[in-house]
């Protein structure tokens, strides 16, 4: 990486570390959402959806704002994370990983129930017939079936997180080598005088991740859709 | 040895549907669409719940609401071949095969059942690039391969034309002759009925209709509207007795009588179907003499019903139940009513190969000789 500077080496990193780890983190969750959504019928079901999509609507600073009262470490569940596992979340990468994570959370449901709503029922009717429990069912039938779909909001919510800028930089703050990933490390250079090469550097590099995972996504995807249409 | 007795609501449809039928062999389930039946086989399988009632097959009770019993469908063991297919469009066929399969059992099976329903070639292939008549093969091996107590097949060959009909056929009648596992067959196709099944449920508007082997419920007059779409006729159960290859005739012995048909390469002593067309027998109040006729049966009148289209059915029973399909010119005529003493007259190349079925607990093969 001699062709980085150490300051966008680690902006780099970072960000594609706290991008990974909320996609992961949240992909069980996600699942979880898009089925109880698509598959299951409860009072309050239109609420747990708006919920959901809130941070499509509400200003990233006002999602940053209710995540330091919660998870701050004098918040409900932060205090609660520190004073039983030790755990800090505010201003560390985690805390920009959470964030990350709950603001792609809607794109990657969104993506997830679409593709779970197009699985044909009567495939998983026949897997039950066959001997398959329900979970045998999930992760055989349906589970395949929506790939596609897993890899679409996989994806979408992957490049949600690597451009996550105002909740991460209010919940997390600016800290150099622990929370300034590149939209916040490119957000700092324009605020420095002398700093534009090295912003437009940055974006550069934010352009080029954020093409290499819509052309990877797309090859997957083709990939995928041969697979389930049954081509060579 | 099935038992079903459920009631099942479905908005303004009321499924309400008992019969017995008994072990082995092939029970169909007819009725027009819309009479229930396939809403009857889900409850069979799992698929849909009834309101209240009792499933049992063999010793197995797969749903008592009393005894609060409900099996879930993977734990019934009932393989269940769908019209569509429903094959896993993201598996091979191999593996489409092997996902019900459990143990060693199942992998001692998976060549015999591949080369029943010879479908060896397909094994690497997926759906996608199967014929609809391959696919349906696959679907039955399928659910073959999970060791049912019982396979409940909806109209398998319903989206099928007519070549990849008659290309599956043969299939279940191996299943049935050389398997011997019990079939539930829906189908709304009284010549599949006539070929395959022993036991006939008729169903109507959620209710059935009539229960009782396929031999008594087609000679039967007031199932006429039920079954009606199919040229009506008798439905005879036949023995092969003897053939003359060289005056192309074969003998097919039933109820004391000897019936001659046209040469067919079937051994002596196979059971048969055989069904004579209303329309192909004629009556005649003496015994005719100087005519082509092969077939002449002494019988009486049992019954006369009006079509209200002119035209006449009439029940000789001359040992068997024939019926015949005569004009009201004719029948005034003869003066024919109930009690008559007449001669049926059946012309042997009537039936044809289209009218026989090959029966239960045989070794012939059906893909050597009838189609």
């Amino acid at each position: 990486m001699s062709w980085l500077t150490p300051l966008e080496a680690e902006a780099l990193g970072l960000s594609l570390k706290v991008a990974v780890a909320s996609v992961v983190g949240s992909l069980p969750f996600g699942l979880a959402a898009a089925w109880l959504l698509a598959r299951r019928n409860f009072p309050g079901k239109a609420l747990v959806d708006g919920v959901i999509h809130l941070p499509l609507v509400v200003p990233p600073v006002v999602v940053g704002y209710l995540l330091l009262v919660a998870l701050g470490r004098r918040g409900p569940v932060g205090g609660w994370l520190y004073d039983s596992f030790g755990i800090t979340i505010a201003f560390t990468w985690k805390g920009a990983a959470v964030a990350a994570a709950v603001m792609a959370f809607p794109l990657m449901v969104r993506a997830m129930r679409l593709s779970l709503e197009a699985v044909d029922r009567r495939l998983e009717a026949a897997a039950r017939t066959l001997g398959a429990g329900r979970a045998r069912v999930f992760m055989t039938i349906t589970l395949p079936l929506m790939a596609p779909g897993v890899l679409a909001g996989t994806i979408l919510a992957f490049a949600r997180a690597l451009g996550e800028f105002g909740a991460t930089i209010t919940f997390v703050s600016n800290i150099p080598g622990e929370t300034r990933t590149l939209p916040i490390a490119l957000y700092t250079l324009t605020q420095t005088p002398e700093g534009e090469a090295a912003a437009a550097r940055l974006a550069l590099i934010s352009v080029g991740l954020a093409l290499a995972a819509i052309v990877a996504s797309e090859w997957i995807a083709r990939r995928m859709a041969r697979r389930l249409e049954g081509g060579t | 040895m099935i038992e079903v007795d459920v009631r099942r609501r479905l908005g303004d449809f009321a499924l309400q549907a008992a019969f017995n039928s008994p072990p082995g062999g092939i029970t169909a389930l007819f009725g027009r669409s819309g009479a229930g039946k396939t809403a009857l086989v889900n409850l069979l399988a799992g698929l849909d719940r009834p309101d209240e009632g009792r499933i049992a097959v063999d010793d197995a009770v797969l749903f008592d609401s009393e005894a609060g019993i409900d099996l879930a469908p993977e734990m019934r063991r009932l393989g269940y071949v769908f019209q569509e297919g429903r094959l896993f469009p993201h598996m091979s066929v191999r593996r489409n095969l092997a996902y019900g399969m459990k143990g060693k059992d199942g992998a001692a099976n998976f060549d015999r059942i591949v080369e029943l329903l010879d479908i060896g070639a397909l094994l690497d292939r997926t759906p996608h690039a199967l014929s609809g008549g391959e696919k349906q093969r696959v679907a039955i091996g399928r659910a073959l391969l999970a060791s049912p107590r019982l396979l409940l097949m909806d109209e398998p060959l319903a989206s099928l034309d007519m070549g990849r009909k008659a290309e599956i056929l043969p299939f279940i009648e191996r299943l049935r002759d050389e398997l011997a596992i019990p079939i539930v067959y829906v189908t709304h196709a009284m010549e599949e009925i006539v070929r395959l099944a022993d036991m006939l449920v008729i169903m109507s508007d959620g209710k059935v209709a009539a229960v009782g082997p396929v031999e008594d419920l087609m000679s039967r007059l007031d199932l006429r509207p039920l079954t009606g779409r199919y040229e009506a006729g008798a439905v005879l159960t036949v023995t092969v007795d003897g053939h003359d290859a060289r005056r192309a005739v074969t003998r097919l012995a039933f109820d004391g009588m000897t019936l001659l048909v046209p040469y067919f390469d079937i051994p002596v002593g196979e059971e048969l179907r055989i069904r004579i067309r209303a329309r192909d027998v004629s009556l005649a109040l003496t015994a005719p003499t100087d005519i082509s006729i092969l077939n002449i049966f002494p019988g009486r009148v049992v019954e006369i019903s009006d079509r209200k289209d002119g035209q006449m059915d009439v029940i000789v029973d001359v040992g068997a139940r024939i019926w015949a399909r005569v004009t009201r010119l004719a029948m005034d005529r003869l003066a024919l009513q109930p009690g008559s003493e007449v001669h049926a007259l059946v012309k042997a190349v009537a039936i044809d190969r289209q009218s026989l079925g090959r029966r239960t607990g045989s070794n012939f093969r059906g893909d050597k000789g009838i189609p």
